[in-house]
């Protein structure tokens, strides 16, 4: 390559000119007034200057490489369809990630992309402003694209009929929707430490990354291939989340202690969170990459043990109760599981005992706690439908006050202690999960006692009715198609014509 | 402390020379295969050189086209005309 065609500017000089060159300080009217939001959360700015944006995407480029990116991308969506790929994957079963996934995650895309066009309006400076509208729009093509990829099951399986009214209302996506209310609802910085930092740099790769390589191994080209092209921008969110991280402490010491605690909130929000998704990698997807504890080591003891080495320089702590979150990575997946078991027949998807094959599996990844505390209950759970007595857990559970996860998590040092937490505002009585969820309250009570949880609602008559089976009519469930246990489903049987015919052939 | 710097790439024909370019240049660099994607971790700091991309290419390439096949990935990021690199403070 000796000739080069040369370009007239260097990246940075093209990246500076097309960012900060294009803005301007305003003068008929204060900055302040023009930007209200950007100084109220406390965080002290000297310099806008100072933000180093890494990823020097210009709005030219960005177009260029989206685009290709959507070609991609359509090429195999159109093409799964047309080729009827949803033959292709392993087990029926494993649609019902697919159904969590677009009840529970694909709106928070949306979520993010309000979010991200709110703060991309509120920063004065140029560069975090330039970074989140890009983000903003890769967050509408995430939802988008999610839609597209997964519209193709919807022909065929239950559940996935209208998830951005059940994103709304059902009780187990208030979970989701909650951390994502919380976020917007917070200051600009504090939207990007929650969303960009503690979600997008130091969570989501436990969500996209092995999730989505366990789509790869269980044949859902469609999923690996919209959740790979999302995650081709994520890795420029990630950016954006570090760097504000360090920009906020670079420009002010007395940034650091909101920083941490804002840090502290949202890595423990996340975990919360990710427990849906550590209960898809082990018990939902049939074929296996690796545990959700082997995910946890890669993805946060090893890549975030390095980020907040890199961070202790600027008197930055790994997040409170890490040590916790870490412990609960024995035992988390489990536990959700066990929780949706009991209430499956509440939920738009299906839950089942895993096979032998799978529960020796998670006996060898989980070799101190699986066989001691969840195979006999799994095995019981088993011998109880194989007689004909499914169970199912008749009354409605009492939610965390924060992450509104029933509260069927145990005290980590004590796997059959189920814990929780009281605190007292207005003299009234608060219930949170976790110590880290009580923090939370406790420093913000005035926010989360206006939480919208679904179980005091459906009691208070706000959800169609007094019996079960109206609430789930609110949701827009279809009885006994979407609900209930996977074995004698619609999915089961339609999934076994399939494999007969196959045979037949 | 462990400081890894990470670098995760799909595992397609787009990738494929970037993936050996990596090699190449950071042969400290650890390849862990998975399905459909490759994550290579190495300590401290890990380099894509457009040069080397091109070598092994036979074309012109633009580092930005990392873009195009990048899942993840874990460090400070420095971009540049001719170069891409990950790197923790040491």
């Amino acid at each position: 390559m000796a000739e080069k065609r040369k370009k007239k500017l260097g990246i940075k000089q093209r990246y500076s000119m097309l960012t900060r060159g294009l803005g301007w300080d305003t003068t008929y009217q204060d900055m302040d007034k023009v930007f209200p939001y950007d100084n109220y959360e406390g965080i002290i700015i000297h310099d806008w200057e100072g933000w180093e944006d890494p990823f020097r995407l210009t709005m030219d480029a960005y177009w260029k490489f989206q685009s290709e990116k959507e070609k991609k991308l359509y090429a195999v969506i159109d093409s799964f369809a047309q080729n009827n790929g949803h033959l292709g994957i392993t087990d029926a079963r494993y649609v019902n990630a697919l159904k969590l996934f677009l009840t529970g995650v694909s709106p928070l895309e949306y979520q993010a992309a309000r979010g991200f066009t709110h703060v991309g309006r509120q920063f004065r400076g140029v560069g975090p402003r330039v970074a989140c509208q890009m983000q903003a729009i890769d967050e509408l093509r995430h939802v988008q694209t999610q839609i597209h990829s997964m519209s193709h099951y919807n022909k065929y399986f239950d559940g996935l009929h209208s998830a951005p009214h059940m994103h709304d209302r059902v009780w187990y996506l208030s979970v989701p929707k909650s951390f994502f209310d919380d976020a917007r609802t917070a200051g600009p910085f504090e939207f990007l430490t929650s969303i960009s930092f503690a979600f997008e740099y130091v969570l989501t790769n436990l969500l996209f990354v092995p999730f989505m390589s366990g789509a790869a191994f269980n044949g859902d080209m469609a999923t690996v291939t919209f959740g790979f092209s999302a995650q081709s921008d994520e890795a420029r969110h990630m950016t954006l989340g570090l760097e504000v991280i360090k920009f906020m402490l670079e420009q002010d010491e007395r940034n650091i202690p909101i920083v941490q605690r804002w840090m502290d909130k949202w890595f423990w929000r996340g975990t919360r969170m990710l427990a849906l998704v550590a209960m898809m990698m082990d018990y939902m997807l049939p074929k296996r990459v690796m545990s959700w504890r082997e995910a946890w080591d890669i993805y946060f003891t090893e890549a975030g043990g390095a980020l907040f080495a890199d961070l202790a320089r600027y008197g930055i702590k790994p997040p409170k109760y890490a040590d916790i979150a870490t412990k609960e990575a024995e035992h988390i997946s489990h536990q959700a599981w066990h929780i949706f078991y009991n209430y499956t027949h509440a939920a738009a998807f299906h839950t089942w005992v895993p096979g032998k094959e799978e529960l020796d599996w998670l006996s060898e990844k989980y070799p101190t706690t699986f066989d001691k505390y969840y195979r006999p209950r799994l095995e019981y759970l088993d011998k109880e439908e194989k007689a004909g007595r499914r169970f199912y857990n008749d009354t409605l559970p009492m939610l965390c006050q924060v992450c509104q996860i029933p509260m069927g998590f145990t005290d980590m040092d004590d796997p059959t202690t189920i814990s929780f937490e009281v605190s007292e505002y207005n003299g009234d009585k608060y219930h949170t999960c976790s110590l880290g969820c009580k923090d939370i309250f406790d420093y913000e009570p005035a926010k989360y006692v206006q939480a919208w949880l679904p179980v005091h609602q459906i009691y208070q008559g706000n959800c169609g009715g007094a019996e079960v089976p109206d609430v789930l009519k609110w949701y827009n469930f279809n009885l006994g198609a979407d609900n209930l246990e996977y074995n004698g489903s619609p999915d089961q049987k339609l999934w076994d014509e399939w494999q007969a015919h196959r045979k037949k052939a | 402390m462990s400081r890894v710097v990470s670098i995760t790439l799909q595992n397609n024909d787009d990738a494929r020379p970037i993936i050996e370019a990596i090699e190449k240049d950071n042969p400290e660099a650890t390849v862990n295969i998975y399905p459909g994607m490759v994550k290579i971790d190495c300590e401290g700091r890990l380099i894509i050189k457009q040069e080397t991309v091109e070598e092994l290419l036979g074309r012109e390439w633009d580092v930005q086209e990392l873009h195009l096949s990048i899942i993840s990935m874990g460090g400070n990021v420095d971009e540049e005309d001719d170069y891409f690199e990950l790197s923790w403070n040491l």
